[in-house]
């Protein structure tokens, strides 16, 4: 609130109280990062200190154990088809709900949205039988199937907000020009779409990397683990080793953190426009 | 002909998106509406109707599930009030012109883009071997506590871990709530001689009520759902003190195999969350203010 005013003592000594808060949120990656390169006997004996050598050894063996390009394959592939998914069928879907509101159309928004109050664990029973008689049970397009489902009610939510404030006379003009209702769609809406859809692929993307109970559930087969699972089972196994369990962890967490620190920006404007229409 | 075009559009543009939402949704919620009211072990062909048994035996009888409920309610009320406040302090105080305001946002926004699983390793570590160690250098009582070992220290651990994880998410969103209130209010409040305190109290909080409405839904349903953390930091421990509602109805299922059970469990829990929800929802609408 003293935007307007210039740099002094006040601003200096929040400054500083702001740099102190940060580095206590670092402290938690701190430790861990700096035990994941010592050997056993150096993370018992001095948990607080930087490791003695640059030792790399506990990454190299959890890179095996963990299987771990396999899971990081499956949980790219997992999260880009299901972005392509969710935004081919919510985009599509918003589109029409907005532009055909017939009482059929209200209605059916009216359970898209209601149905974001649901949580998970109500359905997550009769779901794995539901799973299990359409054959998505242990396969991976099954559960990007699944990611369908769970995402369209927020994802058309988003995208039907943002099409109410498209004009429609763009389109008008469009369709006097003998354009069919799926060209207007393709050539003229989507492409306007793009901020909406920037920040539906970014929420969905850290939604679908991190979840662990869905593909808990789904996958069954270790060569169908994703980041999340292998890393759960990873450290089940490994608890009280620390030296592994924490190369395991890093291992885990660091695609996810890359893929923020590169696009910060947009995550943070992406939650801000998501979270203040929704 | 004109009709039959529109109906082939209706289904080319919102089939597929109905179609996965009814299977992967719709059908089972029907199904676990349908299942409360069974005595189904999850692999039988047979499932015996049982009306409202479940529903009594969760009510009446099941000391685990109150339990659970308990905790969860505890673990909300903290979670909801810590996570807000330490996420609205932080926006003002990133709101001020700091030089380093743009590192600072993404550090405190960092452990949200981290899984709730990795989170809770990583603070497993944090509280059993970080703060020893620190307890041994610096002889504060406050890291020699039994961290995740009882059961005060192991709620207040999961609090501390999630409102660590929240409060950055909250933060973006007051921020923008911020960013909303009009200047000339601030400069007109300051030349009637208002306090910062005043300031804050009459100016910014009720222009930043679509904010707050905003957070309180999300601590809320965040806190309530809670599981992936429960998981990795406790596994509900120590003798299942920290056992969320979540999880209580994920080892129904699928550690007992009581599926009939446990879709009840799971039905009351969403009724009670849905209830929750609109009522705080249309509480927080009303006091929102029109600028």
């Amino acid at each position: 609130m003293e935007n307007t005013r210039s740099y002094n003592g006040r601003t200096l000594l929040l400054e500083i109280v702001g740099i102190i808060v940060a580095l206590l949120f670092l402290v938690p990656f701190y430790f861990v990062i700096v035990n994941s390169m010592k050997n056993f006997a150096e993370i018992v004996a001095n948990t607080a200190n930087l490791p003695s050598s640059f030792y790399l050894d506990n990454y190299t063996k959890v890179w095996k154990i963990m299987n771990y390009p396999k899971a990081f394959t499956n949980s790219l592939l997992i999260t880009v088809f299901a972005n392509i998914g969710l935004v081919i069928i919510s985009s599509m879907a918003a589109y029409r709900l907005v532009r055909s509101p017939s009482k059929f159309n209200n209605l059916l928004f009216a359970a898209f949205v209601a149905a974001m109050v649901i949580p998970f664990q109500s359905i997550m029973i009769p779901l794995v039988k539901v799973a299990d008689k359409a054959g998505l049970m242990d396969s991976i397009p099954g559960l990007v199937i699944c990611y369908f489902g769970f995402g369209v009610s927020l994802n058309l939510f988003l995208y039907h907000g943002f099409i109410k404030s498209i004009p429609r006379e763009i389109e008008e003009s469009a369709t006097v020009d003998g354009s069919s209702p799926y060209g207007v769609f393709w050539r003229i809406i989507f492409p306007l779409l793009k901020p909406m859809t920037v920040t539906i692929i970014l929420l969905n993307t850290l939604w679908i990397w991190n979840d662990y109970l869905l593909p808990s559930l789904v996958l069954t087969s270790p060569g169908h683990r994703t980041i999340p699972l292998s890393t759960f089972s990873f450290f089940g196994q490994y608890t009280k080793q620390w030296d592994l369990a924490l190369a395991g962890l890093v291992l885990g967490v660091i695609p996810v953190v890359l893929f923020f620190l590169a696009l910060q920006r947009h995550i943070i404007e992406g939650i801000t426009a998501g979270s203040v229409k929704g | 002909m004109k009709t039959k075009k529109s109906w082939i559009q209706q289904w080319v543009f919102v089939g597929p998106a109905l179609l996965f939402f009814t299977l992967i949704v719709v059908i089972p919620f029907l199904m676990s509406i349908y299942y409360s009211f069974t005595e189904w072990n999850g692999v039988a062909a047979e499932v015996k109707w049982t009306g409202l048994d479940n529903f009594k035996a969760i009510i009446f009888d099941d000391k685990d599930f109150h339990r659970s409920f308990w905790f969860t309610v505890r673990f909300s009320v903290a979670e909801i009030i810590f996570t807000n406040l330490l996420g609205f302090l932080l926006a003002l105080l990133l709101t001020q012109h700091l030089k380093t305001r743009n590192v600072l946002r993404t550090v405190f926004f960092m452990p949200n883009v981290i899984g709730g699983l990795l989170l809770g390793f990583i603070w497993q570590f944090v509280f059993v071997k970080g703060f020893a160690t620190l307890g041994e250098l610096t002889n504060i009582g406050f890291f020699q506590l039994p961290w995740l070992g009882d059961e005060p220290t192991a709620f207040w651990g999961i609090v501390i871990v999630s409102v660590w994880q929240g409060a950055g998410y909250l933060m973006v969103i007051y921020i923008a709530g911020l960013a909303n209130v009009p200047k000339e209010l601030i400069e007109a409040a300051r030349i009637d001689g208002a306090t910062r305190w005043d300031m804050l109290k009459s100016v910014t909080i009720p222009l930043i009520m679509p904010s707050v409405t905003v957070c309180l839904f999300l601590t809320i349903s965040w806190a309530f759902k809670m599981f992936d953390l429960n998981l990795s930091l406790t596994k509900g421990g120590p003798f299942g003190a920290t056992e969320s509602v979540a999880m209580n109805i994920y080892q129904e299922a699928f550690r007992n195999n009581r599926y009939g059970l446990g879709t009840a469990k799971a039905l009351l829990f969403f009724i009670i969350v849905a209830l929750i929800t609109i009522v705080q929802v249309s509480i927080t609408k009303k006091r929102e203010v029109e600028v």
